[in-house]
């Protein structure tokens, strides 16, 4: 079982992973978790903080071993080919966490390895731990996610989060109003996608106003993507969330960014009642456990049903029962 | 000043090929200056239907079905007829088909396929072909 793209999965899906991240979180918060085997390799060919540390703290406290892969320092400086460095990995773990900047990196990796592999991002494409973490966010914030009207704001066109975001959203039947500065909006056929596949209302504007938005999502306006440096400036400051722009908005209203952020938030919003992307992004701890729980217990359920499959041989032990749980760990 | 091309017993003749297409054809095919049988590109030929069109007649191999709709990438209304003992066996029009390995290129040059030795690999949805690895939507032209 691969975690790929976000246009893999279905609703029933989605909601089974919400499920499973609501049991991690309980067991997070009383201190029970419940402790796996395994190694997870995190493989990052582009830089990456709240990804990898994000996965890496969620394998730790499921107890999982991990070995890091560095792009910059690796065989691949040597020449050595993708498919040869995702199959030598792949031997020495049991879920491999890709980032790449091709895209359809995740999917390439996951069929050279026999190994789970999580995408984390490849290129532009898709990024679907994000986008169930931030689903699984508003469902806990906000109830129903069908209900809701979501502000997605910033450089729509190359977010990858934004792209798997509206499909996610979409797929909840949510109202998407895309914010964004002419020449950074959304790709059509995302849209198109969205729309055709899921009848949602998606508007376009290049207008900030957040008086009935539910949830205003933010992303970077991305400086380096203008030639032209004043037009760059003059955008970014339209696209920085001034106090101002929270006046008459809903009591409840949410403000969420995947983050790094950098200066398209200022402190006074940052100090608000709206901002909640700091409790966002924790809640991307019981997502991927969630997520690398499930892929664990996926393989090994694999790996028993092969071997019942050839007579003779010895069943392990977990093969009796589903989960590969090998001990119940206190106090964490 | 009419041009006559030799008939073929065995082989295949692509008919109704989009006027200026018939070398992409070819090269779609994969019929090259290596190629050991018969060819004929026949280029302008007037048509009833269309006006100008090309053809292509090629001696030794029978074009299979997955070909003959991976034509239809190139030019939608091509025709593909069977030859056995001089006489047509067979006949089938070129649909666009629902998936294509290894036919087709993807145009994003950030795509994996651009990069890695993998099968090109598209998905028909709804009028246009979504990429099996960057998963972006192209108009079936763009992939040829």
């Amino acid at each position: 079982m691969d975690l790929i793209s976000f246009r893999d999965l279905s609703k029933e899906e989605v909601e089974d992973y919400f499920a499973r991240a609501e049991a991690m979180d309980k067991q997070l918060e009383s201190g029970n978790v419940e402790k796996l085997e395994g190694i997870v390799a995190t493989m990052f060919f582009e830089p990456s903080t709240r990804t990898k540390l994000s996965f890496q703290s969620a394998a730790e406290r499921l107890g999982l071993q991990i070995v890091d892969f560095v792009g910059e320092t690796s065989s691949l400086k040597k020449g050595e080919s993708f498919e040869d460095t995702i199959k030598t990995v792949d031997g020495y773990a049991d879920i491999i966490v890709l980032r790449h900047p091709l895209e359809g990196s995740a999917r390439v990796a996951a069929e050279f390895a026999k190994a789970p592999v999580a995408n984390g991002g490849d290129g532009g494409n898709q990024h679907p731990s994000q986008t169930l973490l931030d689903l699984y966010t508003l469902k806990k914030m906000k109830g129903d996610i069908g209900a809701l009207n979501v502000h997605l704001v910033g450089d729509l066109k190359h977010a990858r989060t934004m792209r798997s975001l509206l499909y996610g959203l979409a797929m909840f039947g949510a109202k998407v109003k895309l914010v964004a500065p002419a020449g950074l909006e959304m790709a059509r056929d995302a849209i198109a996608d969205v729309k055709e596949k899921f009848g949602v209302e998606v508007e376009e504007t290049d207008v900030i106003d957040f008086k009935g938005a539910d949830v205003v999502y933010v992303c970077r306006i991305q400086e380096e993507r203008f030639e032209d440096k004043y037009e760059a400036m003059s955008v970014k400051k339209k696209f920085t969330i001034k106090p101002e722009y929270l006046q008459g908005v809903k009591e409840d209203m949410i403000i969420l960014h995947p983050l790094p952020k950098i200066d398209e938030i200022p402190p006074e919003v940052d100090k608000s009642k709206y901002a909640r992307y700091f409790e966002q992004a924790k809640n991307g701890i019981p997502m991927r456990m969630a997520i690398m729980k499930k892929m664990l217990s996926s393989a090994q359920q694999s790996q028993c049903e092969a071997k019942r499959a050839k007579p003779g041989t010895a069943l392990a032990s977990h093969c009796e029962k589903k989960p590969k749980v090998s001990k119940m760990m206190e106090g964490e | 000043m009419a041009i006559t091309v030799d008939t073929i017993n065995q082989g295949t003749v692509v008919d109704h090929i989009q006027q200026g297409m018939g070398i992409r054809v070819m090269e779609l095919l994969g019929i090259d200056k290596n190629y050991p049988h018969r060819v004929a590109l026949v280029m302008n030929v007037i048509s009833k239907k269309s006006g100008k069109k090309d053809i292509v007649k090629i001696e030794g191999i029978l074009v299979s079905e997955e070909k003959t709709d991976a034509l239809a990438l190139i030019s939608p209304n091509a025709t593909v007829n069977h030859i056995q003992d001089g006489k047509v066996v067979k006949k089938k029009k070129a649909e666009l088909p629902e998936k294509m390995e290894g036919v087709g290129k993807c145009p994003n040059p950030n795509c994996i396929s651009n990069h890695q030795d993998v099968l090109s690999r598209f998905a028909l949805d709804g009028e246009e072909y979504r990429c099996g690895y960057c998963e972006r939507k192209f108009r079936a032209s763009e992939l040829v």
